[in-house]
């Protein structure tokens, strides 16, 4: 991804959610409920749910459309510009946020990251520090709440922005303060940068949107859990403590074969009353 | 975040059969995104986006690699001791139709990243490492890690972790969820109608 502020990431969900709008969320499991109440982390999936739906509307009707548009119009390379002009603004911000995490390091070689694209990249439109391996690391005020060691909270989907946490939405409002579209003075250009935050961000993902539609077997869990799984690795700056609760390969023997299906459901054909897409 | 699960992903994808005995895991991870790097470049099934000839190449040189029971089972959590012989063998066969379609999609996402390994960590309590790597291209470095078990004298790929998301891990809440409102032949059946559904597309 491009950037982790959580503008981004919620655009991306939004993204992500949009890609299979066909009535695609209304394949919620009959049992989500248990599942839901088996999640700690998402004490409020009923509502999220909601949301979730009503984000995927949003996208396939208008944001996904227009990010198609945007990306078969607009030659690639004023594309790249406009991407390159856009990162080296939110790279200002993880610079700060590097520092406020206390990683003298890499807030230095953002800094330099910032100051090299500025001045020898025309103010950011080309990416030279790239090519002087000055790499990208992206941070956002969520991140450094987290390192601070708040808890990350329940998980919320907010209307149009998609997946956040408690703490993530909380920091959304210092994450937007040097945000692009927060910076022109007149009202009705941060309206435009804003939009093309959005349309830039969204154009990225539109090849990864189709995959997560055939490859999610109930999207919104898939998203929930990719979210939270990400989140708390930068919080861990790629190293959260590990604990895989693998299933040994002498476990046991298998299960004797007739019960298993009656058990649960009346037919195994149960399930697929769920409609598939 | 998905993007990179693409991009990732697809470096799982071609880890060539080279005869890898006793090696130190890193060299085993090096030597396995050389590899899937050069392939997703060059390889002209995968660049045309051929899902045939990327689960050919998926088929015969990633699998070698691949614990893939251990990967079923760690998808399907405690609910895999309720499961029948038969049930088993379904699961692992939709579920690896399934991954293979993560690998292709992300097959084709590559296009001039470099690879470099960071650290090698032990897994507490077992015989498990982590290898970590970062894919460098444009943007943010996109984190890849690989779980290994040590098999003999060669390591077995268990999970895959792209830009901080274990890929079969994350399958887990899903599975549950299925099993949990039709059992193991709901989910079964969830994952066929899927990949079904998906080879259309």
């Amino acid at each position: 991804m491009k950037r982790a502020s959580s503008l981004s990431l919620a655009l991306l969900t939004a993204a992500v959610l949009g890609a299979g709008g066909l009535g695609g969320c209304a394949s919620v499991p009959p049992g989500s409920d248990k599942a839901a109440a088996a999640t700690p982390a998402d004490p409020w999936e009923n509502w999220n749910r909601k949301v979730f739906v009503f984000n995927d509307k949003v996208d396939e009707a208008v944001i996904k459309p227009v990010a198609q548009a945007y990306r078969n119009v607009v030659p690639q390379l004023v594309r790249t510009g406009i991407d390159n002009v856009l990162g080296n603004i939110y790279d200002v911000w993880s610079t700060l946020n590097q520092f406020l995490q206390g990683k003298l390091q890499y807030g230095l070689e953002m800094g330099m990251r910032v100051l090299t694209n500025t001045f020898f990249g025309l103010g950011g439109l080309l990416d030279p520090a790239s090519e002087m391996h000055l790499v990208r690391r992206s941070e956002d005020f969520g991140q450094t709440l987290g390192t601070w060691g708040v808890a990350s909270g329940p998980y919320v989907v907010l209307p149009l922005l998609g997946p956040s946490t408690l703490r993530d939405t909380a920091a959304l409002p210092a994450d937007r303060w040097l945000a692009p579209g927060n910076l022109p003075d007149e009202t009705s250009v941060r309206y435009g940068v804003t939009a093309l935050e959005v349309i830039n961000a969204r154009a990225d993902l539109l090849s990864t949107t189709k995959l997560v539609d055939q490859i999610a077997l109930d999207r919104y869990s898939f998203i929930r859990d990719a979210y939270l799984a990400r989140r708390l690795d930068q919080v861990y700056d790629g190293a959260p403590p590990m604990k895989f609760d693998d299933i040994p390969a002498d476990d046991g023997p298998p299960a004797a074969a007739e019960p298993s299906a009656a058990a649960s459901a009346p037919t195994p054909s149960g399930a697929a009353s769920t409609p598939a897409r | 975040m998905l993007k990179q699960l693409l991009t990732g992903a697809l470096l799982l994808v071609s880890f060539t059969g080279a005869a890898l005995a006793d090696t130190a895991p890193d060299a085993f991870v090096r030597q396995i995104s050389n590899d899937v790097i050069g392939a997703a470049k060059t390889d002209k099934s995968v660049q045309a986006g051929d899902l045939h000839g990327i689960v050919n190449l998926v088929d015969t040189k990633v699998m070698p690699h691949v614990d893939f029971a251990a990967m079923t089972r760690s998808a399907v959590g405690p609910q895999w001791r309720g499961a029948s012989a038969e049930q088993r063998s379904k699961l692992q066969a939709e579920f690896k139709i399934l991954l293979v379609r993560v690998y292709a999609g992300a097959l084709t996402q590559i296009k001039d990243q470099t690879v470099e390994i960071t650290k090698t960590l032990p897994v507490p309590g077992g015989s498990q490492v982590v290898v970590q790597s970062e894919v460098r291209g444009k943007g943010d470095p996109i984190k890849l890690d690989y779980r290994l078990e040590k098999a003999g004298a060669d390591w077995k790929i268990i999970d895959v972790n792209v830009g901080g998301i274990w890929l079969v891990t994350s399958y887990r809440s899903q599975f549950a969820q299925f099993i949990s409102s039709g059992g193991i032949d709901g989910l079964i059946t969830k994952l066929a109608e899927q990949n079904k559904a998906a080879g259309k597309g």
